[in-house]
């Protein structure tokens, strides 16, 4: 490997160790960083603490870095295999597809009558955004089949989304106080609604979108010289293209259940890491894509607590810039 | 190397060749000529495996190709068509180290023995000095010439090239034919190519095959050229083809 990118890669890492221990070590609630260390480590300290490090900011700290990986892995992915530098989870429609879902179950579950567990209930919200978004994702390839303009394809994804808005409007209109709340909640995205429990679906979820992820490489670095050659050099793209839709859905779809939809990142991100190991080989790309997400989603979580805003307000602000930079660059 | 028997192509009702039969040798370049939309791409397609023919067969090195995998289709042809790529980052060592992929395991690493190859099929095609350079900074004729490298390093009996001639300058064509004609005489390789060059592929070539709609004629280049088929469809009121010179002229 290259020492430019050996290097890149250890700055990255400790920058992720580090912004990691800074996350749980800040909070609303003012604790000694000798406290949190005794309350990671579970020596005796006071049960609060152990609480509040242990459940609500450790969780969360892990939440950030799962989000930041899977939502910059599946948006390296998807700009892969549209070929296009605008492609993400979220501007083809497929975080539109999960709220889809979503608002379904959250809205359409009471209206049914159906009331389960908090378990259940998460359960639910990642199968019908699962299903939400690969139904998306389904829709768009076969559109992107038939039809080989992507600006065509950005624009469907831009009208799914809007459609889907729509639909998720008439459903917000017939729910109950209640649920309505909690699904605009939802909407506004957030890393701290993620229990400890419901880390155990998010974290294997996620990590077998990457196993996948990383067994496309060889495809992914193929596709990009576009599907005739990556048939000619043997590639079974038909394969491929549902392997990499499955970890797309699996990253995405799952991120987007439980932490509500995060704009930019997806997007934004695998640029970032473009820029950084100068490279289109997605041995590379592909970790550092991750590893950049974690860094941006773990700052963007730091900011969003020592301002108590909105994490899906951070995101965007800090992302708008970078796609502006990729689009004027590309012209 | 190749061999097609009674191939029948076309979209439905519309019948491009018909019952076409013809042989392909190892060690010859040959030039695929014909009108506009008289099914060159097309055939191209379908020997490639990336396109379907109405009936016959394709026949490479005594094998069918429907019987072939995709992974024995790498190794048997490889394909040059006019995509542009223009991947930033992308080195030119990067685009013909994905020529040996039908080589390399699961994640595609290379072996010293692989990137010998490399090396030497971008010294073939005299890009050697560019092996670092990024693809979104090359000219058109360089682009090709690299896109040409990587089906070397596919280390493939059987080359095809749809009209990798367009968009280079006259220089450019003549040197691409040239190379074309080396790789099929010293490296003793099956090469056929889709062209509008008449003159090119009049002067270079071994072979012409040329699609006379619904069939397709395949003589020695300087038989082609007194066999009065040139002449009867590259004429029309305002150009004529001049077997002399072996160009199209006009009138």
């Amino acid at each position: 490997m290259k020492k430019r990118n050996t290097i890149l890669f250890i700055v990255l890492s400790v920058a992720v160790v580090m912004l990691f221990f800074l996350d749980v070590g800040t909070g609303s609630v003012g604790i000694p960083l000798g406290d949190v260390w005794r309350a990671l480590l579970g020596s005796d300290v006071d049960p609060t603490t152990v609480k509040i490090v242990r459940d609500i900011r450790l969780v969360k700290a892990l939440v950030a870095i799962a989000t930041g990986v899977a939502l910059s892995v599946s948006g390296l992915l998807m700009q892969t295999l549209f070929r296009n530098p605008l492609a993400g989870p979220y501007v083809l429609g497929i975080s539109s597809g999960a709220s889809l879902g979503v608002a379904i179950f959250i809205l359409g579950a009471p209206i049914l009558g159906l009331a389960a567990n908090s378990m259940g209930t998460a359960v639910g919200i990642a199968g019908a955004a699962w299903i939400g978004s690969a139904l998306i994702l389904v829709v768009i390839a076969a559109v992107s089949r038939k039809i080989k303009d992507i600006m065509v394809i950005l624009i469907l994804g831009m009208m799914f989304s809007s459609g889907v808005s729509a639909l998720v409007q008439v459903l917000q209109y017939l729910s109950n106080e209640e649920a309505l709340k909690s699904f605009v909640i939802w909407t506004m995205g957030s890393l701290g609604d993620v229990t400890a429990s419901q880390l155990w679906l998010l974290i294997p979820a996620v990590v077998l979108g990457l196993v996948i992820s990383i067994a496309v490489i060889k495809p992914l670095n193929l596709l990009l010289l576009g599907e005739n050659y990556a048939r000619t050099m043997g590639l079974n793209v038909k394969h491929s293209r549902q392997l990499i839709f499955l970890a797309t859905t699996l990253l995405a779809g799952t991120v987007t259940a439980f932490c509500g939809p995060i704009s930019f990142v997806g997007l934004a991100v695998p640029h970032v890491a473009r820029a950084l190991f100068r490279e289109a080989d997605h041995r590379v790309l592909m970790p550092g894509a991750a590893l950049c997400g974690a860094v941006v989603l773990l700052f963007c979580d730091l900011i969003s607590k020592l301002l108590t805003l909105p994490i899906n307000t951070i995101t965007a602000l800090l992302g708008i810039p970078i796609v502006v930079w990729v689009v004027i660059r590309n012209k | 190397m190749i061999r097609l028997e009674n191939i029948t192509i076309g979209y439905g009702e519309r019948i491009l060749l018909r019952d076409i039969t013809a042989g392909f040798a190892a060690g010859a370049l040959t030039a695929l000529v014909g009108r506009n939309g008289t099914g060159k791409s097309t055939l191209m397609r379908a020997i490639t495996g990336l396109g379907e023919y109405l009936s016959g067969e394709v026949i490479l090195r005594g094998k069918s190709l429907k019987e072939l995998t995709p992974a024995q289709m790498s190794q048997t042809i490889a394909f040059v068509n006019t995509e542009r790529i223009r991947v930033a980052n992308l080195s030119c060592r990067d685009v013909v180290s994905l020529g040996r992929s039908p080589y390399t395991n699961w994640i595609g690493k290379m072996q010293p023995e692989d990137e010998q190859i490399v090396m030497r099929s971008l010294s073939l095609v005299g890009m050697e000095s560019y092996a670092s350079r990024s693809m979104d900074q090359m000219s058109d004729g360089e682009c090709q010439r690299v896109m040409i490298a990587r089906a070397l390093a596919q280390q493939t009996p059987i080359i095809l090239l749809d009209e990798p001639t367009s968009f280079l300058d006259m220089p450019n064509r003549y040197e691409l034919c040239s190379l074309l004609a080396s790789l099929a005489h010293d490296e003793g390789k099956c090469v056929l190519f889709s062209t509008h060059e008449l003159d090119i592929a009049i002067s270079l070539c071994d072979t012409i095959a040329l699609i006379d709609p619904p069939t397709l004629h395949h003589l020695p280049a300087n038989e082609m050229v007194h066999s009065g088929h040139i002449e009867r469809l590259f004429s029309s009121s305002k150009v004529y083809f001049d077997p002399v010179s072996g160009s199209v002229r006009a009138k």
